[in-house]
């Protein structure tokens, strides 16, 4: 048990997310919330569909990092010219994503830091497809160093819909606007507060609530019974293993640290 | 009609010599990946000046902004993929010298659409609940139904141009788009009073050569205005299946955006004064047919 690291833990916690999804386009951007997804897809809710990370649809989640070419067996294919149509605004699709940003109300961001539209202090990616995907269909996050600069009260761009009332244009439909899970090297949590309020619902082995609420730049809400987030099965280990053989989830979090604190 | 009027058949500096000042021009391709870069070198060995770029933008975009061409961007993101980050994007939008407009990536699509059928605009829900429309200054119209719904009115992105780089055509600009993702080249096509292709390789009559291959004309041939053969014309950016991106090169462009990170200092490596001179300069076409293709 020992053996056991904080984003093997976190893997796990992930796959949660997309547990009785059914048929719909799992999505998982970065080593962790790909892993989830595949893990999922191995698991406990093997109906989920995914991508090889490029146009085709596959039925063996793709191991991370250099292969062979020809290791990738497509099932069916799912290129961008076609994403919108299938995937995004048909609603079939949960992705896992990591913007720069999240605040209060679940908005996040991912175009730009400080300054104006015009002339923008720092530039990052540009929206993508997150105004899309937030109306659309559900999301989750996962951010591997949980901190104020992170979890801001207000983000500087929305660049994704969240549960903010003021933003919610009147006469439009927001009824798709599914926000489920955060998990972040320190806890989950999820938008189950009053009135969609993120809210601690798991701990990490040895986190305190007061420790989280510090690292976040807005209030938090705590579920009832906050319990310790689950360790991850030997099975799930194996199949983690497996999907990622060349242990690129090890850099994710800082110093790739134990699931449990050490004392 | 003769058949001589179809030879579509152009040189690349013809087909710049076709664009000018102020146009709004579309560049088909996804971030790193088959965009028409030696039509957009050719651009950057020109004067053309004052575009307005509508890109899912990559190194194409970064160029463009880098020497000054651009007056304003349409995107939705501008990125190298394996480098997040484009970093001459990022220089011009820190200094605002830039005019943008910023839209979710499917909205970008669906604005193709309503320039490719004429129409104004098509209603999407997107935007909403972000900040897109009002920095954007995107309308709204209400469904006349019963249901009355609110939703944003994507304004048709016509394009004066559009520059496209194919795997195949014939002098008549029936081309042939396969690998594994063609993105939104079609529209491009569509959405642009002229579009024009470049392409890894050229045939006569398409027909004679590849009839197996017809399910690949991806847009018919009224939509191309001018052929230009380019093999490699996708490079640094990748072009499946004839070969994959070249991140060595991408990150020694990126590497280049560094203090002082002054354009006309290092356009020769990127740009080069001709294409010839160009391919010579990268290693020949051996060198960029024999990118591996990137898996992910």
């Amino acid at each position: 048990m020992s053996d056991i690291t904080l984003v093997d833990l976190c893997i796990f916690a992930c796959s949660e997310a997309f547990r009785d999804n059914g048929e719909i386009v799992a999505t998982g951007v970065g080593p962790v919330p790909r892993l989830a997804a595949g893990l999922a897809k191995l698991t406990h809710t093997p109906e989920l569909m995914m991508t090889d990370g490029e146009a085709y649809l596959v039925e063996q989640p793709v191991p991370l990092g250099p292969r062979a070419y020809d290791a990738r067996k497509p099932a069916g294919h799912l290129p961008f010219s076609r994403f919108f149509d299938s995937a995004v605004w048909s609603g079939r699709r949960h992705a896992m994503v990591t913007p720069t940003q999240l605040d209060r109300f679940g908005q996040i961001n991912l175009s730009y830091m400080g300054g104006t539209y015009d002339k923008p202090k720092t530039q990052m990616l540009g929206v993508r497809g997150f105004p899309g995907n937030t109306i659309y269909h559900p999301n989750s996050f996962f951010f591997p160093a949980h901190g104020p600069r992170v979890f801001v009260p207000q983000v500087d761009m929305i660049s994704g819909v969240g549960y903010n009332p003021a933003k919610r244009t009147a006469g439009g439909n927001f009824s798709a606007v599914d926000l489920r899970v955060i998990v972040t090297n320190l806890c989950v949590m999820d938008f189950a507060g009053p009135d969609n309020a993120i809210r601690v619902v798991s701990l990490h082995p040895g986190v305190t609530f007061d420790e989280v609420q510090a690292a976040t730049g807005f209030e938090l809400a705590q579920a009832e019974t906050m319990v310790e987030t689950a360790m991850p099965s030997a099975e799930a280990l194996d199949v983690i293993a497996a999907l990622d053989p060349h242990n690129i989830r090890a850099g994710v979090i800082k110093d790739n640290p134990p699931a449990v604190r050490a004392a | 009609m003769t058949a001589r009027m179809l030879d579509k058949r152009m040189s690349a500096a013809e087909i710049v010599a076709q664009l000018s000042d102020g146009m709004t021009l579309g560049i088909g391709g996804w971030g790193p990946r088959r965009k028409p870069m030696a039509l957009v070198r050719e651009i950057l060995r020109s004067d053309l000046k004052d575009l307005t770029v509508v890109a899912y933008g990559g190194a194409d975009v970064g160029m463009l902004c880098a020497a000054g061409k651009v007056r304003k961007l349409v995107f939705a993101f501008v990125s190298l993929d394996a480098i997040p980050l484009e970093p001459w994007f990022r220089k011009a939008r820190e200094s605002g010298t830039l005019e943008v407009l910023e839209l979710d990536e499917g909205m970008f699509q669906w604005g193709l659409k309503a320039a490719a059928f004429g129409l104004p605009f098509l209603p999407t829900r997107v935007g909403l609940g972000t900040d897109l429309a009002e920095l954007g200054g995107l309308k709204t119209v209400q469904s006349p139904y019963d249901d009355a719904e609110t939703l944003i009115a994507m304004p048709a992105l016509k394009l004066d141009a559009a520059l496209i780089h194919v795997n195949r055509s014939d002098w008549r600009g029936n081309v042939q788009v396969f690998g594994p993702d063609a993105y939104y080249d079609e529209w491009f096509a569509k959405a642009a009073a002229k579009a024009y292709v470049s392409c890894e390789e050229l045939v006569d009559k398409m027909e004679d050569h590849y009839p197996e291959g017809a399910q690949d004309n991806l847009f018919e041939r009224c939509f191309v205005s001018g052929v230009v053969e380019m093999p490699c014309g996708a490079h640094p950016s990748s072009m499946p299946p004839h070969y994959g991106w070249d991140m060595k090169a991408f990150k020694a462009y990126a590497d280049s955006a560094r203090v002082p990170g002054d354009w006309d200092a290092v356009k020769d490596r990127f740009v080069g004064a001709s294409e010839a001179e160009y391919l010579a300069n990268i290693g020949g076409k051996e060198a960029v047919t024999g990118l591996p293709l990137p898996i992910f």
